[in-house]
């Protein structure tokens, strides 16, 4: 009856016991597999509480030996062990703004199904906060933006935990899982924020926080073990294993399972169809509008999506790296997944080598004797400082030479972060394909010329024809409204319009009636207007229903899209109050933020009310998930 | 005289440019609204063509037309605005502001006109009302410098008769304000409501309350008038609408002999369009003019063709209809009979360059500006220069009808003040020019003009630094020789007009014209066919090297090609188009 097999990758069974689990549990009668589960029970509830059972051996040996069947249901000893229940509770919540936390969160819910926990998986600013009196076991899953903020959907639940109001937690066990970048000063602050918060309120650590670089995945595959392996030791067995492993194996071949995953680790290979400067001539910008044949992969994504670009490093810094460092450009190491390439390769399609942070110039502390590197290494402000806007070329040109070999550099370096970038297409649209729009960044700092790693070797050394390494990133956090009818207010200046892309042309295929109002900004009409014509075809055929645009660089006064929300606040708030969902893309440190203040003032002028409830207005609309922001 | 012949006018379905006027109310359109429409710079067909109404084109970079489509943006459309600048006068300060305008919202160059007049290029949507603001601040004016109604009036700059230009230059200057349309449109529009004094008497009962003269629905087409100063006929008295040609008696301006019905553009391949040069039909006295001129527009405005605007201009309808039935007409309205036509002579239609002396004593000195380009160039700082000029001026400057720059009324003291500063600033006064090049003429054509099908202002100079040395070869160098170049047949550098004329039917083909008069007084007919440059030197090189030997002294070339039986004489428009 239960024909569905357990397997590795479904259940937290080793292959040696699947062998005889697969064997033995097709054979089983309703009636022993009813007699099991409350025996299966009984026993783990007596051996946590460290009761000895007297059937234990034989069960534990039977089963062992693979002769057990007879013996198993030879006990008909226990058959009141069903009814005994004990809390096998697991609240875990997420904060996240591009998706990782949330799907990280996600696959610690299965995991934790799978072990038969009562999983209760819900985004911070969706979760009921009276309900962490009943939470016995609460798992914080955060990543950190900027200058050490937390992710929209956390901010909520941040402040409530981090305020007067934050209830004693005496009861609670927990552990943090966050989510960050080295090379930001802040690295991880709001997963260490909540760790040590929650600690201060009473609450147990039941596994050590892990922190996480942009490379994420073998840590947090560590961490979901340990959560599961210690909850499995601590709290007692469920009442109905089988079923919820069942469940979640089930849950499991749902999934697509023809089509291969493809992730940062193990990326898809897409042709470059379509390479387009957006800027006219004449720009002091270059934008790259970038189409990427998806065919053969089975890839979908959503509106909202990111997708992920693993870019190389560019090859004359890898050149001239190779040579401060007097190395031989042949010559071969092994990475740690074991592939054997030139030191040469390795550099410029494996590694980080354009961002210092503390962790990588501490590492470098072995392989240097030089006074002033070991005395920077003592400082960490002054550390935190030499860092900002320097790599490692600059590294060795002012500490070296370092001791170190092409073997170390495995251990030494980071690998290469992918680089997500807002889908600025609809499959719907462009089945089997996806468009992107990255903006060349190149700047000087330190006396030396610097290119942004992904944005020029996407602009300058990417061609059609080419292949690149890409994955999707789903972002739950940006999506369209689930009705074609609800309207919607797109603010995405410069390269922030890419996802809007998307959603127009979405609703176009889907021929949604929703309104839509796309607020657009950049520095001149002439040349900067990105996707103008697109824009134009779409109002033109009313699927965009009004474009406001602001160029700042055109006019005296400078321009920007929070004036031009401002200019238009009754209708904007007329908007809000008919249910309108509102998106911000784009630029975090200024244009997300002056964005909001517009808007604060929007609400607090239309309703003539104050600061605060405005921002309580705002609040609201947050947490039903109609104020929507993709920044970076 | 005979009774008068009764004519209808042409009648048909009005053209939907004629409906467009007539919907326009007064030329006000959509254009108010569609300068907000920060979504596109450009306008629709149907603003754009009130727009010129308002003296301005929407144009487009033609060179990223192509190239900005594949980058998903829009043309690079930008706004050509023409300043109507009456015999092309202009003060000092006024030439600072149109200096100002065209560096911060221009593309950094003036173009000077064929007809006298400013134009600035490369003018963003959104930058269009401050620039008109700015310009009418100085007292100019852009209403009327495009569109179907009387454009700028154009008069000589007289460097050798300056008294006499005092008062054509008046007679230009009321002409251009008594034909300029009422309609508060433009005010409206540009000038946030203020409307300028214009003080105007019509000369009949007005029939239309906005407009007394145009009515509603404006003239059928463009109409230009131009007054000329034997010996000079620089302004091309013959190519205009209604022309004016001074008759001076000991100084004094007596009286216009007139001529009507001229015109240059035509139609590739359309032999019912072609240039025609107006005809002289009698003698009035300065007091006239106005008069006069209110007649014939409104003569044009009834009877002129609304249906076909290829066909619209006014030498269409003195053709279709006669010279004799015109003149008749005219004479109906004004309730008086012309004298008939005095004396005159014409030398030339070239400018007089370098320096010469007013009858007061000041002095005037005609610049070359190449293709009438004011732009600073490596081997010439004319835009800085006329600026710096301009900035310590006690005279004014005369843009004339060949492109060039006048700079007029300097006091004597001042004179070696204004030679250093052209000297500094290696300001041409056409000396070491070849006679040719002094006598080159050009449109603006690509990559701005919306009807360019070939290169011409940014051409011709490639073209005459390879047909330089062949004259040099047969000692021509100094012989006046003039040559004309437009990119489409609409003739805006007046090129059937030309000695050697150039019209362009697709990029780097042109038809060659020969034989007009050097005095604008023939018409040229077509030599060869859609040629390109080779050909063109080719085709050039043995005529002129026949014209050098067998010429007779004084024989232009124009004369030559005709005598020595290369091309026939095209003795009226009507057979332009003949062999």
């Amino acid at each position: 009856m239960y024909s569905l097999q357990l397997l590795v990758t479904n259940s937290p069974f080793s292959e040696e016991q699947l062998q005889h689990l697969n064997a033995l549990l097709p054979t089983l009668t309703e009636a022993q597999i009813h007699w099991l589960s409350g025996y299966l029970a009984f026993y783990r509830n007596e051996n946590t509480q460290g009761a000895t059972l007297q059937a234990l051996p034989v069960a534990e040996q039977a089963i062992g030996a693979n002769s057990g069947i007879a013996t198993v249901s030879g006990i008909a000893a226990v058959p009141n062990v069903a009814a005994v229940q004990v809390p096998k509770e697991a609240t875990i919540l997420f904060g996240s703004q591009t998706g990782n936390a949330q799907r990280l969160a996600g696959r610690l819910a299965d995991r934790l199904k799978a072990d038969g926990f009562d999983v209760t998986l819900s985004a911070m600013n969706k979760f009921k906060t009276n309900e962490l009196k009943k939470a016995v076991h609460l798992f914080v899953l955060v990543s950190t933006h900027g200058e050490g903020d937390p992710p929209d959907n956390a901010i909520s639940f941040y402040e409530f935990l981090h305020g007067k109001r934050a209830p004693e937690l005496k009861h609670l066990k927990y552990s943090v899982l966050a989510l960050g970048d080295t090379s930001y000063e802040f690295f991880c602050k709001t997963g260490q924020d909540f760790d040590q918060r929650l600690e201060e309120l009473g609450a147990e650590r039941l596994v050590g926080r892990v922190d996480c670089d942009v490379d994420y995945e073998e840590a947090a595959s560590g961490w979901i073990q340990a959560v599961a392996d210690k909850l499995s030791s601590a709290s007692a067995a469920a009442a109905q294993p089988l079923q919820a492993a069942a469940a979640a194996a089930a849950a499991t071949t749902e999934a697509p399972s023809a089509a291969v995953v493809y992730t940062r680790n193990k990326p898809f290979q897409a042709e470059v169809i379509e390479s387009i400067n957006l800027n006219g001539r004449g720009s002091d910008r270059e934008t790259r509008h970038l189409e990427l044949s998806l065919e053969g992969s089975g890839i979908a994504y959503e509106p909202g999506d990111a997708l992920g670009i693993v870019p190389h490093n560019d090859p004359q810094l890898v050149a001239e790296l190779i040579e401060t460092l007097g190395w031989k450009a042949s010559e071969q190491v092994t990475t740690k997944e074991g592939d054997v390439l030139t030191i040469e390769e390795a550099l410029t399609t494996q590694y980080e080598i354009t961002v210092l942070s503390k962790t990588l110039l501490e590492k470098f502390a072995p392989f240097s004797k030089n006074e002033q590197f070991n005395q920077l290494l003592t400082d960490s402000a002054k550390l935190r400082e030499y860092a900002k806007g320097r790599d490692l070329l600059d590294l060795l040109n002012d500490y070296g030479p370092f001791t170190w070999q092409p073997s170390d550099v495995v251990n030494v370096l980071r690998k290469i972060p992918a680089r997500l970038y807002s889908i600025a297409s609809s499959i719907k649209a462009h089945p089997d394909e996806v468009h992107l729009t990255i903006r060349k960044v190149q700047y000087e700092s330190h006396g030396r010329e610097r290119n942004g790693v992904c944005s020029v070797y996407v602009s300058e050394r990417l061609e059609v024809g080419d292949k690149v390494s890409v994955f999707v990133q789903s972002n739950p956090n940006f999506k369209l409204p689930a009705s074609d009818e609800t309207p919607i207010i797109m603010v995405g200046p410069g390269t922030g319009v890419a996802p809007f892309r998307a959603f127009m042309e979405e609703r176009e295929e889907a021929g949604a009636s929703g309104k839509s109002w796309l607020f657009f900004g950049d520095r001149h009409y002439v040349t900067d207007f990105l996707y103008q014509t697109d824009w134009q075809r779409m109002l033109n055929d009313g699927v965009l229903t009004k474009l406001e645009v602001a160029f700042s660089r055109d006019t005296e006064q400078k321009v920007y899209v929070q004036h031009r929300l401002l200019e238009h606040a009754a209708e904007l708030y007329a908007w809000l109050e008919e249910g309108a969902h509102i998106y911000i893309c784009g630029d975090e440190k200024h244009m997300a933020h002056d964005v909001h203040k517009a808007l604060l003032q929007i609400v607090k002028e239309q309703r003539n009310v104050s600061e605060e409830a405005a921002a309580a207005y705002l609040n609201e609309l947050q947490d039903a998930g109609r104020y929507q922001r993709d920044v970076y | 005289m005979t009774s008068k012949k009764k004519v209808e006018p042409i009648g048909g379905k009005p053209s939907d440019v004629e409906d467009l006027k007539v919907a326009s109310n007064y030329l006000r359109g959509s254009l108010a609204e569609q300068l907000h429409n920060r979504v596109t710079g450009g306008l629709s067909e149907l603003d754009n063509r009130l727009l010129k109404f308002h003296g301005s084109y929407m144009q487009d970079d033609r060179d990223l037309r192509k190239e900005r489509e594949k980058q998903k943006l829009e043309p690079a459309f930008q706004f050509m605005l023409r300043v109507v600048t009456p015999g092309g006068v202009a003060t000092p300060e006024q030439w600072l502001v149109i200096d100002e305008l065209a560096q911060k919202y221009g593309n950094g160059t003036i173009r000077v006109t064929t007809r006298q007049a400013f134009q600035l290029h490369g003018v963003l949507k959104w930058n269009l009302k401050q620039t008109i603001k700015g310009i009418n601040d100085t007292l100019l004016t852009t209403l009327a410098a495009c569109g179907d109604v009387s454009r700028n009036v154009m008069c000589n700059p007289n460097p050798l008769q300056s008294k006499v230009h005092e008062e054509v230059y008046h007679w230009s200057k009321e002409l251009t304000k008594h034909l300029a349309p009422r309609t508060p449109a433009y005010h409206e529009i540009w000038l946030d409501g203020e409307k300028l004094e214009n003080p105007y008497k019509p000369y009949s009962e007005p029939a239309d309350p906005v407009e007394p003269i145009y009515g509603h629905v404006y003239l059928p087409r463009k109409f230009k008038i131009g007054i000329a100063v034997p010996p000079s006929n620089d302004i091309d008295v013959y190519s205009q609408d209604l022309g004016f040609i001074a008759v001076v008696e000991k100084d004094q301006l007596v009286g216009f002999n007139v001529t009507v019905g001229g015109g240059m553009g035509m139609t590739h391949g359309d032999t019912n369009t072609y240039p025609q040069l107006g005809k002289v039909i009698g003698f009035i006295t300065p007091d006239k003019t106005l008069e006069l001129a209110e007649k014939v527009v409104t003569i044009q405005r009834d009877y002129g063709n609304r249906s076909v605007r290829k066909n619209a201009r006014f030498k269409y309808t003195i053709d279709r209809h006669g010279l004799d039935w015109f003149k008749e007409e005219l004479q109906d309205r004004l309730g008086w009979e012309l004298a008939p036509a005095r004396e005159f002579a014409f030398e030339s239609s070239g400018d007089r360059y370098g320096w010469a002396k007013n009858y007061d004593g000041t002095w005037n000195v005609t610049l070359f500006v190449r293709s009438g380009r004011i732009a600073d160039t490596e081997q010439e700082q004319l835009m800085t220069g006329l600026r710096e000029i301009a900035k310590v001026l006690k005279g004014d400057f005369r843009l004339t009808a060949n492109q060039n720059v006048m700079i007029g009324n300097i006091p004597a003291k001042q004179k070696a003040a204004i030679n250093k500063l052209l000297k500094k600033y290696n300001i041409s006064i056409g000396e070491e020019l070849s006679g040719l090049r002094r006598n080159a003429l050009s449109c603006v054509a690509l990559p701005t003009c919306g009807l360019a099908m070939a290169e011409a202002e940014r051409y011709l100079p490639t073209l005459l630094d390879k047909l330089e040395p062949i004259l040099e070869k047969y000692g021509l160098r100094d012989s006046e020789i003039n040559v004309r170049m437009t990119g489409c047949p609409n003739g805006c550098a007046r090129p059937a007009l030309g000695e050697i004329s150039f019209i362009g039917k697709s990029p780097g083909k042109y038809n060659m014209y020969l034989g007009a008069g050097f005095a604008g007084e023939r018409l040229n007919k077509m030599y060869k066919e859609n040629i390109g440059e080779e050909e063109i030197i080719a085709t050039l090189e043995p005529i002129i090297e026949h014209y050098a030997k067998d010429r007779k002294k004084g024989e232009h070339f124009g004369d030559f090609v005709i005598r020595a039986g290369y091309i026939k004489a095209t003795t009226d428009g009507t057979n332009f188009h003949s062999a």
